[in-house]
């Protein structure tokens, strides 16, 4: 499965932010940490605050906080304030043949949904943070070596 | 935050959880808490349960439960199983559960742990469950505990006919 821009970048400021929760952090910070447009974050930070899972904060030092719990944010919380996680196949009606394959396919694609539904609906942020120090604590797997 | 029936914060009452193996006398207050999770009573089911899975000594069934205050707030039940589903010897976690109102308090995790080192006094290091997906809550909690989607892919149909 593959996440929009918009999702990962979401995801990886909620982490930065739970990570410490009384830290403000400066918008330019994580832009120059994930090397995106500050404008383009501006956005996706805006999105959070609305659903109330970062605040932000004006004056000297300020930026965004987390303000919510993180043992109850779940990744899926967080993916569809951004994604649309409706049916991936819409059905065309072009004669019974063509509807019944359509109508498979959606059922196999549909399996696939709702099992990345409970993947992303069971793993809270404070889950993956731990995740996070773990991956940071183990060697680098073979496809990490590949990429560097 | 949740609280104990006593009123006590979890946090106090986390010292004072015991983990030990089940006895007949638990069952009622095993009962009452599968009975208060899942809205349905199981009476025979329970004490077949018991039957099979309290076996004094034994590492390969495991039927544990946490005690506060006299009174059984959890339970935990898992089974070494060998080859499988053509999978080396590994550990079951067949059932969990805390009774709600002590809940956040680390008592799952207290069983859990248990359940584990039993298992790897029985020689296993692999640590398996399976549940509904729509199960958010344990899916969370198990998640929460290191485990990860494994190997296994479960598949399933409705039988037609009579």
């Amino acid at each position: 499965m593959r996440l929009q821009t918009n999702t990962s970048l979401a995801l990886f400021s909620v982490l930065e932010f739970a990570r410490d929760p009384t830290r403000h952090i400066p918008a330019s910070e994580i832009a120059e940490k994930y090397s995106v447009s500050p404008h383009h974050l501006a956005k996706v930070l805006s999105e959070l605050a609305r659903a109330g899972i970062v605040e932000s904060v004006r004056g000297v030092g300020g930026g965004y906080r987390f303000a919510a719990n993180p043992k109850r944010v779940t990744l899926m919380d967080v993916i569809q304030l951004f994604e649309d996680l409706g049916p991936t196949v819409t059905e065309r009606n072009e004669g019974k043949e063509v509807a019944a394959v359509e109508r498979a396919l959606a059922a196999v694609l549909s399996e696939i949904d709702e099992l990345a539904r409970a993947t992303f609906s069971s793993i809270t942020l404070s889950t993956m943070l731990r995740l996070v120090e773990r991956q940071q604590g183990a060697p680098a797997s073979p496809h990490q070596d590949k990429a560097t | 935050m949740a609280k104990s029936s006593s009123g006590r914060k979890p946090e106090a009452a986390r010292d004072a959880i015991a983990v030990r193996p089940a006895k007949r006398t638990d069952l009622d207050q095993v009962i009452a808490i599968d009975a208060a999770v899942t809205g349905i009573e199981k009476q025979d089911y329970w004490r077949t349960v018991f039957r099979r899975y309290s076996v004094p000594g034994e590492h390969q069934r495991q039927f544990l439960v946490a005690v506060a205050e006299r009174r059984v707030v959890g339970y935990v039940i898992g089974e070494v199983r060998d080859w499988e589903f053509g999978s080396p010897p590994c550990g079951w976690v067949f059932a969990i559960n805390v009774d709600p109102q002590v809940r956040l308090a680390g008592i799952g995790t207290r069983l859990l742990q248990t359940l584990a080192a039993s298992f790897r006094c029985a020689g296993v290091r692999k640590m398996r469950t399976m549940l509904a997906r729509e199960n958010t809550l344990i899916l969370s909690f198990f998640r929460s505990q290191g485990m990860m989607a494994g190997s296994l892919i479960p598949l399933e149909m409705d039988l037609e006919g009579p």
